[in-house]
């Protein structure tokens, strides 16, 4: 029997907790049972759950105007195509060049 | 009654009703069902929200998931004032009753045997950040009298950064220490990430430490006690929490 003795006032664990905080816990810990129509969510689920979640924070970030990442070839594969491209051009503008300049060469 | 059960804590009994006002995951009250000396506290939620399918779908929504995560606390956080529950994962539901019922009684030792270590503990978490905004106002580069100047007041920012960074991990691990020290148990996880904790600075210390109720005062007044011993570094505390990051049953991982 568990008479509760007096706890310090709570920190933020209410209304005021910072929402990664409380997904933290109520997604990650606690006891995970399997219903009988087997709904609680395993492991893998929850961290699928929690990538999407970041990335709609991303979305929101860019409506606030940041968007660096979409020019990282690391972390955007938009990018990394826009790389490749821009890389392909100029390889394609450094052969023009070249041969270009090599008839010039034969005719000197 | 055509909804399904969602199950919150499994508890020993306790004998105070649940306030009157609480509202579980989708707006009914949770009550008690008692089985074989163990109670679940549960709620009805409609089957077109809370079936495998439309849960999953619903689980990609941040609106409603924060809802519903913040509700399956609020409940949480009720028990633990007037018990040790032990706190089941967003999302256990349930055909109906007496499907509750089986499950309690399919696992009722590990219940009893995590209830009794858990019993009277609650948990509080404590984050320590490091501060990524210089401590004092950066001086314009126009200031320095030359070129070596410049350089050598860059190099002179660079070191008191790494310094800086460096001095807050050494805090956040004897922080942890002592605090591990004090209380039964202790838990690190992984540092929040700020896309979603909206946290400034980086976070250097997650820990969750597993402390009797009696001595609770006494460790929240230990970490307050830190919180100004160095500058450029912000301690944060949480709690009481139900004993959430140590609730594992049976071997299951429970970090």
């Amino acid at each position: 029997m568990t008479t509760p003795s007096r706890l310090p006032d709570p920190y933020g664990s209410g209304g005021g907790a910072n929402l990664a905080d409380i997904l933290e816990r109520v997604l990650d810990k606690g006891v995970v049972i399997a219903g009988d129509i087997r709904i609680n969510l395993l492991d893998i689920e929850l961290i699928t759950i929690k990538l999407r979640l970041i990335v709609a924070s991303v979305d929101k970030a860019k409506e606030m105007g940041i968007d660096w990442w979409e020019d990282d070839p690391a972390l955007s594969s938009r990018a990394r195509h826009n790389e490749l491209a821009r890389e392909n051009a100029e390889l394609r503008a450094h052969v023009a060049e070249l041969e270009g300049a090599r008839p010039q060469e034969e005719a000197s | 009654m055509t909804g399904l059960r969602y199950v919150y804590a499994v508890c020993r009994p306790f004998g105070t009703p649940l306030q009157a006002e609480l509202t579980g995951v989708a707006g009914a009250p949770p009550k008690q069902l008692s089985h074989h000396g163990l109670v679940a506290v549960v709620s009805e939620v409609p089957a077109e929200d809370f079936a495998e399918e439309p849960l999953r779908a619903h689980l990609e929504d941040l609106e409603w998931l924060t809802a519903t995560a913040r509700a399956h606390q609020s409940v949480i956080d009720a028990l633990t004032v007037v018990t040790t529950p032990l706190p089941l994962r967003l999302g256990t539901v349930f055909q109906d009753d007496s499907s509750v019922r089986v499950m309690m009684e399919a696992r009722e030792e590990a219940f009893r045997r995590t209830l009794d270590r858990l019993d009277g503990r609650v948990e509080w978490g404590v984050k320590v950040y490091a501060e990524t905004e210089q401590t004092e106002p950066e001086r314009s580069p126009g200031k320095a009298a030359s070129g070596r100047d410049y350089l050598r007041q860059r190099r002179q920012r660079n070191r008191s950064h790494e310094e800086m960074w460096e001095n807050s991990e050494r805090f956040a691990g004897r922080l942890h220490h002592t605090l591990a020290e004090y209380a039964e148990d202790s838990r690190l996880h992984a540092p929040q990430n700020p896309a979603l904790s909206r946290a400034s600075g980086r976070n250097v210390l997650n820990a969750a430490y597993l402390v009797p109720r009696s001595d609770s005062e006494e460790f929240v007044e230990k970490v307050d006690r830190t919180k100004d011993e160095l500058s450029g570094v912000r301690v944060e505390l949480t709690g009481p929490w139900a004993a959430y990051s140590f609730s594992g049953i049976d071997g299951e991982a429970d970090a």
